[in-house]
């Protein structure tokens, strides 16, 4: 994997104590005190194996406001194929949770995706749409 | 009436195959197709942030176009951006506020009134031509092909646009019966084929091509049918590349429905344009006989 990981210096994102959660509820409209951690979400995510937090701690540690989970890996490979969302026994959009906290960074100007790093081989080769996928998911 | 039909940028560029394909179907069919007139991107992903409308206009103008042409349903072949149109079609429906702030940031387009249904192919074939019709018609059954479908995320989720149950969807079983192919079940059907990440993570997209397929082949299929262009390239060339990281792997051939229709129906082979494949999907018609040439 090329690329690296990105750093986010959760300090420089203006978010005061007990913000994140509020921000979060904002943007994705979910409620994340309904989640009773039952591991749903987790049990059926894809990618789960090459996550560091699962779905399930994202929600736990937005709660408990510790905002190194937007420097979580899990935020970036989430590719809202919505199946956590689909199976989730509270209803709770977890999918639009993962979005809420990619655009908590990506609104603060800061790119997950550098364009320049894409080759022409890539650009050539690989479907349109997975492109605009890309820029939508990792660039603000 | 003429069937209206959105084409978005991947079945103009890379998947002209699924374009050519279901053209030729609908043409068997004896159905009229005339493509969208200023059409634009539909923003293949869903807005997700319950703020950001923007994100909704690129869709909408697309449904507002379809109303200027005087039609109540547009067809689209791309699983992508079926999900967007239908999604912002929703949200739009539901929430009227949303609907006038979209509306009047367009001021030089007519007002989205909210009569356009989106429909994908696959649906269209179901229920307005049958698939006991296309089984009628076939002239080479897929008779000793064992076959997977595929279905990915964008056809099945999230559910209020599902073009079938979310969970256990039978739309192309019941296509691949007709088209008297066997048809192999797997828990992976509905599970995502790595996405968007084909460009940064070609790893992790491999992998999930290599988890999807060797389940299937460990159950006896020969070859996998989807509808969806980035799934066809994340199973076809990532899988194709996953035979270099896992021992004792070979991908098997990736066919889209319309493909797999188009030789049943015995259709001119031209319209599949199996040159675009990684894995060679001529070999395995061959092989079993389905397809002489």
């Amino acid at each position: 994997m090329k690329k690296q990981e990105a750093i986010v210096d959760v300090n420089s994102l203006n978010l005061k104590k007990g913000d994140l959660v509020k921000e979060v509820e904002e943007l994705c409209g979910e409620n994340l005190f309904g989640c009773y951690q039952c591991g749903t979400c987790s049990a059926g995510c894809p990618f789960i194996e090459d996550m560091d937090l699962s779905p399930d701690e994202v929600i736990r540690y937005v709660i408990l406001d510790r905002k190194e989970v937007l420097n979580s890996k899990t935020i970036w490979l989430c590719a809202a194929c919505y199946t956590c969302a689909e199976r989730c026994p509270r209803d709770i959009n977890i999918t639009k949770i993962m979005e809420a906290l990619r655009q908590i960074i990506l609104r603060k100007n800061i790119d997950r995706t550098n364009l320049t790093d894409i080759s022409k081989e890539e650009k050539e080769s690989i479907p349109q749409l997975a492109f605009v996928c890309l820029f939508r998911k990792n660039v603000g | 009436m003429k069937l209206l039909y959105y084409p978005g940028c991947t079945l103009k560029t890379s998947a002209k195959n699924l374009e050519q394909s279901a053209f030729a179907i609908l043409e068997a069919l004896g159905h009229e197709v005339e493509e969208m007139g200023d059409w634009n991107c539909c923003g293949v992903a869903s807005s997700l942030t319950d703020d950001d409308l923007m994100h909704h206009l690129a869709p909408l103008r697309n449904l507002i176009h379809v109303e200027d042409a005087g039609q109540d349903k547009v067809v689209t072949f791309c699983d992508m951006c079926y999900n967007t149109l239908k999604q912002t079609n929703l949200r739009v429906k539901e929430k009227p506020d949303d609907l006038e702030t979209l509306n009047s940031f367009m001021d030089r387009e007519n007002d989205y009134k909210g009569t356009v249904k989106v429909i994908h192919f696959l649906e269209f074939l179901r229920d307005e031509v049958g698939f006991d019709v296309l089984k009628k018609m076939v002239k080479n059954p897929l008779k000793g092909m064992k076959i997977m479908p595929y279905y990915g995320c964008m056809l099945l989720r999230p559910r209020e646009v599902s073009i079938d149950d979310a969970e256990e969807p039978t739309i192309m079983k019941d296509l691949l019966t007709a088209l008297s192919a066997e048809v192999i079940d797997n828990p992976f059907k509905i599970e995502c084929c790595g996405s968007y990440h084909t460009i940064e993570e070609k790893n992790l997209v491999s992998n999930r091509a290599y988890r999807i397929t060797k389940f299937a082949v460990d159950r006896g299929s020969d070859a996998i049918v989807l509808s969806c262009p980035l799934c066809r390239f994340n199973l076809d060339v990532r899988g194709k590349e996953a035979e270099k990281i896992y021992d004792n792997y070979k991908q098997i051939p990736v066919y889209y429905y319309t493909q797999l229709i188009a030789v049943a129906l015995g259709l001119d082979p031209k319209c599949c344009g199996f040159g675009d494949h990684a894995v060679d999907p001529i070999l395995l018609l061959k092989k079993k006989g389905v397809f002489e040439k």
